[in-house]
């Protein structure tokens, strides 16, 4: 048995059968973290302490042969935007380099209750704004499928960390295609949620009418499994659904034969790489010989996606970061003799250049004399977009796409251009305006050997149509 | 529209950001750049359209229901069972950068 190839089911009945022991898996990983991460980068903090004395409650149940949790012994890493009780946590940035949350996140509360032990926090763009993980305030992350190109953002240390088994599973989280491009960059699974289906209380926000958080996983089933354990309402957020949470993983078995499938041409057009186009036009075969209705559809307005999603995510970012002034937590500027001179200078000083370049793009889109011009007509053509989605789902049950026009592109590649990386953005930002959920599998790869995703959106709360389509596919081989 | 430094320097005062000259020039060129594109919204007509600020409105609320009790989503729950217990004042003070064990300490608040 190689302790690090692990998925969630076989690491747990390992435990339950007593052929390894929460320590061993624990062990395992933070050996491998030791050879691989220096040059991966995805961790920035271990939390050993937390992760040992958890592993042993879990042998303790093992030895007594009680039933384990769901998720008992299973090796998790967590996105730096996600607070851990006493474990430090910096959304990627300096402004938080030392900022020690004195709770934890619900959604990771939720994983420790169910037996998962949290190894570390992952590496990630900071403030979860970027799209390849080269805006980390402390390093890059680099592609375990090659370590010259990026693993995608802003959740690239939580894609690279299951690719390359530093954790069995993690989470990231979503606002513009944080979790479903770097999954599709890095060759894992990434599923990004219905908005107000996972708690967001704990999560550093960015923007609030967009974000989820989401597992990365090394297969769809593992990927259900994660969000039966972190999905449902929770008091401390008011925006999380009291909609109930199926057994997704026991609905999995459903199949996908008779679901009517939808191909939008604008997924299609121009600026779609050649590989791409290919690997993703098979793979939709490959789902209408296991039975599914494939169904030409039109999305027109997306498009205009990537300017309605850099206004309002902006917007909101700039609102929600305003919070960080060096007063109570995080980096304080130094000799600062009164405090506007303090706020001005932490702010300045403690955020990278594309933090500051979205916070001045969503004040000016907020401001007197902008403010109809640029946010308000935004929030419009947000309506027009989700409208196209609630067109298309009432002639399909699910919507193929691929996740991202190309491959993962070279660090350095588009750093200088923000224009041209917000573009790379197209296929994903759509879902998270509308609300809806979607999930990034494998489909193939480039002729360098770089993984293609295939990106597969549902309805709100649908996520068990997405995942029956996404399992039947890779269960197809 | 063109975005210019003197609207650089107003923006960056209301975001509470104390820009160096170089951030700057380039944040000139960077915002024209994003709004040159952002300018596209322009090519549809959404004057009938409804903004939509929360995704949330499309579930969540009880439309059977009438006043306050439509929006109990938001209640607070834990208001409701009883008041939770509140974070320590010592944890609260924990990553203070400057603190005297009571107050958060800044620097003087009024200008001379």
């Amino acid at each position: 048995m190689n302790p690090n190839g692990l998925t969630i089911d076989a690491a747990r009945s390992a435990i339950q059968e007593r052929k390894a022991t929460a320590f061993d898996l624990v062990d395992a990983h933070y050996e491998k973290i030791a050879h691989e991460d220096e040059k991966i980068g995805a961790y920035l903090t271990l939390s050993k302490e937390r992760a040992l004395e958890k592993a042993e409650q879990i042998d303790v149940l093992a030895r007594k042969g009680d039933p384990l949790p769901p998720l008992a012994g299973v090796p998790v890493g967590i996105k730096d935007v996600l607070c851990t009780r006493g474990v430090r946590t910096t959304a990627g940035s300096k402004i938080l380099g030392n900022f020690i949350p004195p709770y934890d996140c619900t959604a990771v509360a939720r994983m420790e209750s169910a037996g998962a032990i949290v190894l570390g926090k992952l590496n990630c763009d900071e403030f979860a704004m970027g799209s390849s993980n080269e805006n980390s305030a402390w390093k890059p992350v680099h592609n375990p499928r090659d370590l010259s190109r990026v693993p995608g953002g802003s959740s690239g240390g939580s894609a690279a960390a299951v690719a390359a088994d530093m954790a069995v599973a993690t989470l990231g989280s979503d606002t513009g295609g944080s979790i479903r491009q770097p999954a599709s960059f890095c060759g894992v699974v990434g599923l990004m949620p219905t908005y107000g289906r996972v708690s967001r209380y704990g999560l550093i926000a960015f923007a609030s009418s967009l974000d989820r958080i989401g597992p990365f996983s090394k297969n769809v089933k593992d990927a259900a499994t994660v969000l039966g354990v972190i999905a449902g309402r929770d008091p401390m957020d008011s925006t999380s659904a009291e909609t109930p949470v199926p057994d997704y993983a026991a609905e999995l078995n459903k199949g996908a034969r008779g679901l009517r499938v939808g191909v939008a041409k604008e997924y299609f057009g121009e600026g779609l790489d050649g590989e791409v186009r290919a690997s993703v036009e098979a793979a939709i075969q490959k789902l209408a010989s296991l039975g599914c209705e494939i169904v030409p559809i039109s999305l027109p307005h997306m498009k205009y996606a990537i300017p309605v999603y850099y206004i309002i995510a902006t917007a909101e970012a700039s609102s929600n970061l305003a919070r960080f002034d060096g007063v109570r937590y995080g980096y304080r500027a130094k000799d600062a003799r009164t405090l506007s001179q303090m706020y001005r200078r932490t702010r300045d000083q403690g955020f990278g250049a594309e933090v500051k370049r979205r916070i001045m793009l969503g004040t000016y889109a907020l401001s007197a004399g902008y403010y109809d011009a640029y946010y308000l007509k935004a929030q419009r053509v947000r309506t027009l977009l989700t409208r196209d989605f609630e067109e298309a789902f009432k002639q399909v049950d699910a919507i193929v796409t691929p996740t991202s026009p190309t491959a993962a592109f070279k660090l350095g590649e588009k750093s200088d251009d923000p224009l041209a990386m917000y573009l790379a953005d197209i296929y994903t930002v759509t879902a998270d305006l509308a609300g809806i959920c979607g999930i990034s599998i494998p489909c193939g790869e480039t002729k360098e050997k770089l993984p293609i995703g295939m990106q597969i959106l549902g309805k709100h709360f649908d996520e068990s149509t997405i995942l029956r389509v996404a399992h039947a596919y890779e269960q197809a081989g | 529209m063109k975005v210019t430094e003197k609207d650089v320097s107003y923006v960056a005062d209301l975001a509470n950001l104390e820009l160096t000259e170089d951030e700057r020039t380039r944040m000139v060129r960077d915002l024209n750049s994003i709004l040159g594109h952002i300018d596209n919204l322009n090519e549809l007509d959404t004057a009938n359209v409804p903004p939509m600020a929360q995704v949330s409105e499309l579930y969540g609320v009880d439309r059977s229901k009438t006043g306050c009790e439509r929006f109990m989503y938001a209640s607070r729950e834990d208001v409701i069972e009883g008041l939770r217990k509140c974070l320590p004042h010592d944890e609260a003070l924990a990553n203070a950068p400057s603190s005297d064990g009571t107050y958060f300490k800044v620097p003087k608040v009024i200008e001379r």
